[in-house]
């Protein structure tokens, strides 16, 4: 991993991991706050309803919401008048603003939401797995996964600043996975109020809902103007890859902590086989390099911050010496027996020069744990494909034959 | 007078929508901010690049509006932006009665500042005249089609403003486009009043009940005269004004000026069913002291 920073121990605290993305939003100053509970993520909204009870937050409403479709609705208002927004979901909530999520971002109003990964129903499941995110990737969210805590945390004031760069104008979604992440105790350092305000300015609108400036949003646009609203979107997810890499670089300046860009690579430089994913698998992977390549494997890892905008350049880079790729995806596409990160990376590289092959593996649904050997048999039906060729191309991981 | 909502929309000869919207708007002042759900009001509206509101507006969905207007409140509450800027959401009776009560329940429970005005125009007009829950009972729309078994829509209309008051709402009023000083006074005490305060406003619509573009103001004072929408104040749950009609029309002057009842006139058991509403206007009157 590119560790530039180092954690500076005498300013960490063990806390859990949703409390310690709860201090991180009230340390970015947000006016509106509006949530629904629902496991696991309801520590983080817990967590800001105290801070609102203790007064801790200056300038800020918290709107107890009666529904997931109602949190994300009311934040269309408050952005719209100007205000920093905050919600924070997962699941079932987060398949419920479906409708509202496409409309935040094309009305371009940098909301962010921190998106506690777990399983969607049915059979209902509380625990992790990336179905829920990746499900909504195409509403227009700017998606970004963090690997453990601290990464959590620090993202949210990341993730203030890239949707909120003029540039951008698009929401973000911060992804932890569910207890994994929100429900761990771990030393974090929490974001300091000076360095944010430095790290972090005010939120400037280019427009707001104003009696003294009226203006309308959210019109009909006819066949003659709508193209031109998508287009525009989608240049400002492209503008966001720039500012993806540059507010991870800022952070580092003004915090000392880096987790990577767009992506992280860790021991890539001479590896045969690289494997990629999302999340707090990462450590897991990052574990099982390290004894494998005591061993003498030339395994290295691709971590992917950002799956919207999709950072295909950045992985052709990372991967063009790679002699297999392994992707590791913690959702599927029923019907195709793919996960998205998996098929992403394969289309992004046909019509290039590397044929390097690419196998993908899902893995982790509903929260089957993910044991570092299970990573080993990964990583040595890898080398067989190496000297053999691609047998199965994607394939469901850990299944239990005999439950079925 | 500056003129909040301008013409030059796309809305019908006649319509209701931009009648009612006009007074909502000189009863709120320029200092508010409007939010619309989905409907004919948003769509005939603002056509991209263009719009007929000069204060500032909003829309996002269909079944958001109250969440929306929510939103807004606490955003000036929290920037310390409120000052007197009113708040109001003006949807149809398909956004306020159906898709969108869940988030109208919501936000009058959790007590935002703000007025919520309700046009009823009895269908889902934007869409094609369907059946909402405001559809009067007997009404004939293209989703509660009359038919040889059918005399259209089975059900009476919701009790919206009876829910409402139920929240605990301080001001609920029911107007009609017919009586724009009473709807212009209503919706500016609405605002007035502090905490979530609502209107209801009967509106004819002249392509979804079927009659000429130059009567939708003498239908709906009918509607009126005939008990079938009283017309009444509410504070703190009480009644406290309602508006008399003198000596009742009969329904059916008001049934036979629309087309959307014509089978009543022309089925056989047309008149039982006429009976019937008539029943409900003579309960209204008496339930109102009409
Ligand atoms: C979730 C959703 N469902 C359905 C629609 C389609 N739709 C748009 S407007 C509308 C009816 C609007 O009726 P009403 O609220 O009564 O307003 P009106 O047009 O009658 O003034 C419908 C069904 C939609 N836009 N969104
Ligand atoms: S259909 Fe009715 S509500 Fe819609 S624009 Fe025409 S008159 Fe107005
Ligand atoms: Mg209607």
């Amino acid at each position: 991993m590119t560790t530039k920073g180092k954690l500076e121990m005498e300013k960490m605290v063990v806390v859990e991991g949703s409390y310690a993305v709860a201090h991180a939003v009230k340390i970015c100053r947000p006016n509106v706050i509006s949530a629904y509970p629902i496991t696991p993520q309801t520590h983080i909204v817990e967590g800001l309803s105290q801070f609102i009870a203790d007064g801790e937050i200056s300038n800020c409403e918290y709107i107890n919401v009666e529904s997931e479709f109602s949190a994300l609705s009311a934040l269309v208002g408050s952005s719209a008048v100007g205000a920093r927004c905050y919600s924070a979901t997962t699941s079932q909530g987060l398949e419920l603003m479906h409708e509202v999520l496409f409309n935040v971002s094309g009305m371009r109003l940098p909301i962010v939401m921190t998106v506690v990964n777990r399983a969607v129903s049915a059979p209902i499941n509380i625990w992790n797995d990336h179905q829920d995110a990746i499900s909504q990737r195409d509403t227009g969210w700017i998606q970004l996964y963090a690997e453990d805590l601290q990464e959590a945390a620090d993202m949210t004031a990341q993730a203030f600043k890239i949707a909120e760069d003029k540039e951008v104008l698009m929401p973000a979604m911060v992804c932890m996975d569910g207890f994994i992440l929100s429900h761990v105790y771990e030393p974090v350092v929490l974001l300091e109020q000076e360095l944010t305000d430095e790290y972090l300015p005010t939120y400037e609108p280019l427009n707001t809902l104003d009696p003294k400036k009226p203006l309308s949003f959210g019109a009909l646009a006819d066949p003659n103007y709508y193209t031109e609203f998508r287009y525009l979107q989608q240049k400002a997810m492209e503008n966001s890859l720039k500012k993806i890499e540059d507010a991870a670089n800022e952070f580092y300046d003004v915090f000392g902590r880096y987790y990577g860009g767009l992506i992280d690579e860790y021991q890539t430089e001479d590896a045969d086989i690289i494997l990629m994913a999302m999340g707090s698998i990462v450590g897991t992977i990052k574990d099982t390099i390290d004894n494998l390549r005591q061993k003498g494997v030339k395994v290295g890892l691709l971590k992917v911050r950002a799956f919207r905008p999709f950072p295909a350049e950045a992985i052709r880079k990372a991967i063009k010496d790679a002699k297999v790729v392994v992707v590791l995806d913690k959702n599927i596409s029923l019907g195709l027996n793919e996960g998205a990160l998996f098929t992403e990376t394969k289309s992004c590289l046909y019509n290039t020069k590397n044929r390097v092959p690419v196998v993908g593996y899902m893995i982790g649904h509903g929260g089957r744990d993910i044991r570092m050997n299970t990573i080993e048999n990964i990583i040595s039906e890898a080398q067989e494909v190496m000297k053999t060729g691609i047998k199965l191309e994607s394939q469901f991981t850990d299944v239990r034959e005999e439950l079925l | 007078m500056k003129h909040l909502f301008v013409s030059g929309h796309r809305g019908c000869a006649g319509c209701c929508d931009a009648m009612a919207t006009k007074f909502t708007l000189m009863g709120a002042g320029e200092d508010c901010i409007v939010v619309s759900p989905t409907g004919c009001l948003e769509v005939m509206t603002t056509p991209f690049p263009e719009t007929s509101w000069n204060v500032p507006w909003i829309h996002s969905l269909f079944e958001n509006a109250a969440a929306v207007a929510s939103g807004i409140e606490a955003a000036l509450k929290a920037m310390g932006k409120k000052g007197n800027t009113r708040v109001v959401a003006i949807g149809g009776d398909g956004a306020t009665m159906d898709i969108g009560l869940q988030a109208i329940s919501g936000a009058f429970e959790r007590g935002h500042d703000f007025t919520y005005v309700c046009i009823d125009n009895e269908a889902y007009m934007n869409t094609g005249v369907q059946r909402s829950s405001g559809t009067p009972f007997n009404a004939s729309t293209t989703t509660s089609p009359a038919g040889k078994v059918s005399f259209g829509n089975q059900r009476p209309k919701k009790n919206m403003p009876a829910i409402i008051a139920a929240h605990g709402s301080p001001y609920v009023a029911t107007t009609s486009l017919a009586y724009g000083k009473d709807m212009i006074a209503k919706v500016k005490k609405a605002t007035e009043t502090p905490g979530p305060t609502y209107i209801h406003c009967h509106a004819p619509c002249t392509t979804g009940w079927g009659f000429d573009t130059s009567k939708t103001v003498e239908i709906a004072r009918m509607a009126v005269k005939t008990g079938l929408w009283p017309l009444f104040e509410m504070e703190e749950g009480e009644i406290t004004k309602v508006r008399k009609i003198g000596t009742p029309s009969p329904v059916e002057d008001y049934l036979k000026m629309q087309s959307r009842f014509k089978h009543l006139f022309s089925k056989e058991g047309g008149a039982e069913e006429i009976a019937k509403i008539q029943a409900i206007a003579d309960k209204n009157i008496d339930h109102y002291g009409l």
